[in-house]
């Protein structure tokens, strides 16, 4: 592990201007390596929704440096910025961001479309990465005919298609019941134990519990920064996702219902 | 990212909304067709205006008294018009003809028909007015010498009168005296409230002797050898009038008129121009509230789906991509209403419209297309550009 993935010095973000300054980021560093899973938590307003959205190349900060994969960000243009987002970066929403009247397939090859991927190896891969999450028996859904835990999947198969070297995840069982929740952490442990590079918001304790390692923001700073497992050890939930993955097509069925009930 | 595929993320955003787009469209083909087919029209009549004044003879000048049923000194009188025929002082005319006319009834075995325009006059009248005679015969100069009552009945007087027999040879009484019809007149393309073919022409002599007495001429009918003198003519033609009726050298009033067919037609084409241009703006003005369809539809469009636009930019779609695939969107709606405009003003050309047979301009098709889009593409262009433009985080917390 030579080269960190993520590498952010002295980061702050600063918004409104006189009376009404916020500081939202007061001089952040944060250093992630290779296959590491992060869990970021904190109270609303700490800054980390900020702080994610800068490390997603979605905001730029008032100040501070950021590497992400030896590349400097705040230095990109609009272009480069554009390319970054597309190839380093797999950005998962709390609010699933799916693009409406839009098959599940059509929304996970889009990453790969705007990366100039031939159509039809687009939709090799784009079926690969719905079958990673268990949906490949829906790839021809729209959004609106897929319950909240099921549309959450389809966002993280579109965030790992173009197998990027982040996952950066706001929130992604904010909006989830705990059932739809845990197949959405299953997820994620298998996908670090597949070696993959996560770093997750969350304000519950018991997503935070399952990373390996856990930040802890309060008003803009970084306060705690613990290790909770090593480096190269598999979550536990990896090990019980390669049994529940092969039956995960017929379980997705049977809660339907409850994630519906979730969102309404 | 290949352009097809923008075309077809486009297309696919434009199928998303089909009433929507299919009402934005029917607005920009509502604006091109009116632009169009109005323009047509004015165009149209324009045509019919000036065909009508050729139809008169562009050739001729018409002499009118102003003096109405004043002094006999201003009247004219078959002697002025003969004193028009003067190879010193109007080399350039080519004919005299002078005109009585008055309505009257014709009657044929108990059928009736009021002639609004009963036409006494000289041989040469017939070339000069340009109207030639479709069956039978014009009456000869011998006639009208001899004032033989002899007469030539326009189109629509024969078909009244003689609805599916031969009227050449048959006696008809009018003002109480017979006439024997020699002749029918060509069928003259008449536009407009007066039906030219509700005439009938006899010699003048036996108009004169039978309807309108030896009073002074409705007018002269004077030929020029050609067109382009016709200005010759006229000036001649004054300079012998004002000989003869007396007219002081200076004075602004004559009493009598020249018509000038060419000034007229001149003058007929200016206020067809007008109206054509007036046609064009009105149409104009609902091309361009097609316009402000499309702009609106763009920047509802583009606002309700700024969401989309900032999921699209965090998965890595450069502006460009997202400028052009928004500026598809807008020109194919404004191409397509085009060009269906385009069509409908087409199939809508074909027909009558209140009266007048529509002739398309040419450039009135490239005007109103290319007006529509570069309205599409600015229009639609603007918001697009603006959403573009945004942070993705900015477009992401849009609602």
């Amino acid at each position: 592990m030579t080269r960190p993935v993520l590498d952010v010095r002295d980061l702050t973000k600063v918004y409104g201007t006189g009376e009404a300054t916020v500081h939202a980021l007061r001089g952040v560093s944060l250093t992630v390596e290779r296959g590491d899973y992060v869990a970021i938590m904190g109270s609303s307003g700490s800054g980390k929704s900020t702080l994610m959205n800068i490390l997603g190349a979605l905001d730029v900060p008032s100040a501070g440096t950021y590497h992400l994969d030896g590349v400097d960000v705040s230095r990109l243009a609009d272009r480069q910025l554009a390319l970054a987002r597309n190839r380093l970066i797999g950005f998962i929403f709390q609010a699933f961001n799916l693009i409406p009247r839009t098959t599940a397939l059509a929304n996970v090859e889009l990453p790969l479309a705007y990366a100039g991927v031939k159509a039809r190896q687009r939709r090799e891969r784009a079926m690969a990465a719905l079958e990673v999450v268990g949906l490949a028996d829906r790839a021809r859904h729209e959004p609106n005919q897929l319950s909240g835990g099921q549309q959450q999947r389809v966002a993280v198969a579109r965030a790992l298609v173009t197998e990027p070297a982040l996952l950066l995840a706001d929130e992604p069982t904010g909006n989830l019941d705990t059932r739809s929740t845990a197949d959405v952490l299953e997820v994620f442990d298998q996908l670090s134990g597949a070696g993959r590079t996560i770093v997750l918001i969350t304000h519950e304790p018991e997503v935070g519990d399952r990373t390996k390692r856990l930040v802890r923001l309060v008003d803009g700073n970084i306060v705690t920064d613990v290790r909770q497992s090593p480096l190269d050890r598999i979550p536990v939930g990896a090990l019980q996702g390669r049994h529940s993955a092969m039956s995960m097509g017929g379980r997705s069925e049977s809660h339907d219902g409850a994630g519906k009930w979730a969102r309404q | 990212m290949s352009f097809y595929e923008v075309v077809r993320f486009a297309l696919r955003g434009l199928s998303a909304n089909k009433l929507r787009s299919a009402l934005t469209m029917l607005g920009i083909l509502i604006g091109v067709a009116a632009v169009i087919l109005l323009v047509a029209v004015g165009n149209g009549s324009a045509k019919a205006i000036s065909d009508r004044i050729e139809a008169l003879g562009t050739n001729t000048i018409t002499v009118m008294s102003t003096g109405r049923g004043g002094s006999t000194s201003t009247a004219l009188t078959t002697e002025i018009a003969a004193a028009l025929v003067d190879q010193e002082l109007a080399p350039d005319v080519a004919s005299v003809s002078p005109v009585v006319s008055a309505s009257a009834t014709v009657t044929f075995e108990g059928t009736d028909h009021e002639v609004s325009s009963f036409v006494g006059t000289t041989p040469s009248w017939f070339a000069a007015s340009n109207t030639p005679v479709g069956t039978g015969a014009t009456f000869t100069a011998d006639d009208e010498a001899q004032g033989r009552r002899v007469v030539v009945l326009g189109q629509t007087v024969a078909e009244e009168l003689f609805p599916g027999t031969d009227p050449i040879d048959k006696q008809v009484t009018v003002g109480g005296a017979l006439f024997t019809v020699i002749g029918v007149l060509a069928e003259k393309s008449s536009t407009g409230f007066q039906d030219s073919n509700d005439t009938a022409i006899a010699p003048l002599s036996a108009v004169r002797q039978v309807l309108t007495g030896y009073g002074a001429l409705n007018s002269i009918l004077v030929e020029a050898e050609s067109p382009d003198k016709v200005n010759a003519v006229q000036s001649e033609v004054a300079t012998i009038l004002n000989q003869r009726l007396d007219v002081a050298t200076g004075s602004t009033t004559t009493p009598y008129r020249i018509q000038n067919a060419s000034q007229l037609l001149a003058t007929q084409t200016e206020t067809a121009d007008t109206f054509t241009t007036l046609l064009g703006a009105v149409a104009a003005i609902s091309l361009l509230v097609g316009g402000i369809g499309i702009t609106n539809i763009m920047l509802v469009t583009v606002t309700e789906r700024t969401r989309e636009i900032g999921i699209r930019k965090a998965l890595g779609a450069p502006r460009r991509v997202i400028l052009t695939q928004f500026l598809i969107e807008a020109t194919l709606l404004s191409v397509l209403g085009g060009a269906l405009g385009v069509a409908a003003a087409l199939i809508g050309s074909s027909f009558e419209i209140v009266g007048v047979k529509p002739v398309i301009v040419p450039s009135s098709i490239g005007l109103a297309l290319g007006v529509s889009i570069a309205i599409g593409l600015f229009f639609g262009g603007l918001p697009a550009s603006r959403a573009a433009r945004l942070r993705p985080i900015d477009a992401l917390r849009y609602e």
